[in-house]
């Protein structure tokens, strides 16, 4: 059966990229194909139809073509916009983060509907709540373990024996944690306390809202974001410049507001 | 089995040619030996012509220092011209935005050019723009009004919000372009956005 010229479906829009004189090349997450790129013709013009709705961050109902080697936009409609993360840098920035981390996680044309689902909750989620780290800690392992790389939390990745309440190693290439009698079989571990390893668990479960309700020590916090952003750092062997700009608005506002004081 | 003859190449000066132009956008290797045989034809003095105008931009337009716009005087034509409003100062993010706002005739303050816009998946942040010289600008203490004209996406709005924040505490006035309805355009195919900001700058007729 021949392929049908045109279909419908839903997506959320990655990111763009300049194409030739007016055209973006748009990177989607669709919930039955994964990830697409496609064409969107002259929306870099004032009066383009489809501009306004195919911004990166917006879910949209999109009518594409089967294109030579891409997509081709044809129609385009708005169905959630998320303004209320556009229009703060913050959550603007932690969007990104997402959307790159997705980006990053998955390949072409390969289906994976909890991914198209974790992101749209966490896109959600960061429109309503208030700012938090946690939460892109709770979206990193999840985009990890939809993508198969879930660490080993429970027991040690090397003995498998199951882990006391005392301080573990997370080491990122063995993908897990190790107790302390096996901490010297990797090269890279950090330690991991007990308090650490419970948020882990949590997040590791997708329990974000049992772990937005716990207060965090900063030095908690900061061994939680080594641990993740480390983990996901080795598996995709490369640095996400969405992560180095969230920490560069959480440096200067930290900066003014020391200032103010 | 023989092996199929090399295809004739063109002489090293043209192949150089073909090779140079082929690496212009838009131009594929078709196109590029159509130009530069097209070029062999043409008179020596409007190749030569060609070649210095072509040289010349690399020589002699350098960033304003300034404004930061495209020239081949420093300060710029605007940046020095008497009857321009040294009070109000308009952020874009690349030179051709210039010529779109002149072409109005509206706007007769300063310019300043970013040369990009934050961009956090490529990788484009705050100090790969012109944000240190603005920010060494607006020291001078003769800017009361900026007009924020990044474009209307993503990247150009979070540019907007940043420099928004480095911006107002100096005291000095924030204003953005506002944001509604393209003339010549159809109500109905304008994407949710634009239409409520649209609804929101309404004005008084």
């Amino acid at each position: 059966m021949p392929m049908p010229k045109t279909y419908k479906t839903e997506a959320i829009v990655l990111k763009h990229a300049d194409l030739g004189e007016a055209d973006r090349l748009l990177t989607l997450y669709t919930p039955n194909t994964g990830k697409i790129c496609g064409v969107a013709r002259g929306v870099r013009k004032t009066k383009s139809k489809l501009g306004g709705h195919v911004e990166p961050l917006m879910r949209c109902s999109l009518v594409l073509a089967h294109g030579r080697s891409l997509e081709i936009i044809s129609q385009a409609e708005i169905l959630e916009s998320f303004l209320s993360i556009r229009s703060d840098l913050g959550r603007t920035a932690q969007a990104l983060y997402l959307a790159e981390l997705t980006d990053a996680f998955t390949s072409e044309r390969a289906e994976n509907y909890p991914v198209y689902t974790l992101l749209l909750d966490s896109l959600r989620l960061l429109e309503r709540s208030p700012r938090r780290e946690i939460f892109s800690r709770y979206f990193e392992i999840q985009i990890a373990s939809h993508a198969g790389y879930a660490p080993q939390l429970h027991r040690c990745v090397n003995c498998e024996m199951p882990l006391k309440p005392v301080v573990n190693y997370f080491t990122p290439s063995g993908g897990g944690v190790l107790c302390p009698d096996c901490a010297h079989t990797e090269p890279v571990v950090q330690p991991l306390s007990v308090e650490g390893l419970k948020i882990l668990r949590l997040l590791g479960r997708g329990d974000y809202a049992t772990a937005d309700r716990l207060q965090m020590s900063p030095p908690l916090a900061q061994e939680l974001k080594q641990i993740t952003q480390g983990y996901v750092r080795y598996l995709l062997e490369r640095n996400l410049g969405s992560a180095d700009f969230i920490e560069r608005l959480r440096n200067e506002q930290s900066r003014r507001e020391s200032v103010a004081r | 089995m023989s092996v199929s003859p090399k295809p004739a190449l063109p002489a090293g000066p043209v192949a150089r040619l073909i090779e140079e132009l082929h690496k212009l956008p838009g131009i594929g290797p078709k196109t590029a030996a159509r130009v530069a045989y097209h070029v062999l034809r043409m008179p020596e003095a409007e190749a030569r012509s060609l070649a210095e105008a072509i040289t010349d931009v690399k020589e002699k337009i350098a960033l304003c220092s300034i404004c930061q716009n495209l020239t081949d005087a420093d300060p710029c034509a605007l940046c020095s011209s008497p009857d321009r409003d040294r009070s109000l100062l308009c952020i874009v993010e690349e030179p051709l935005d210039i010529l779109a706002l002149e072409r109005t005739g509206q706007f007769k303050g300063l310019y300043h050019v970013l040369h990009g816009r934050i961009s956090p998946m490529e990788g484009i942040g705050p100090d790969d723009l012109k944000i240190a010289e603005l920010l060494e600008r607006l020291k001078g203490g003769s800017v009361r009004e900026v007009i924020l004209a990044t474009n209307p996406n993503l990247e150009g709005e979070a540019t907007a919000m940043y420099l928004q924040r480095l911006i107002a505490p100096l005291g000095i006035r924030v204003t953005s372009l506002a944001r509604g309805l393209p003339m010549g355009g159809d109500l109905e195919y304008a994407d949710e956005i634009t239409l409520g900001r649209a609804i929101e700058g309404r004005r008084e007729i």
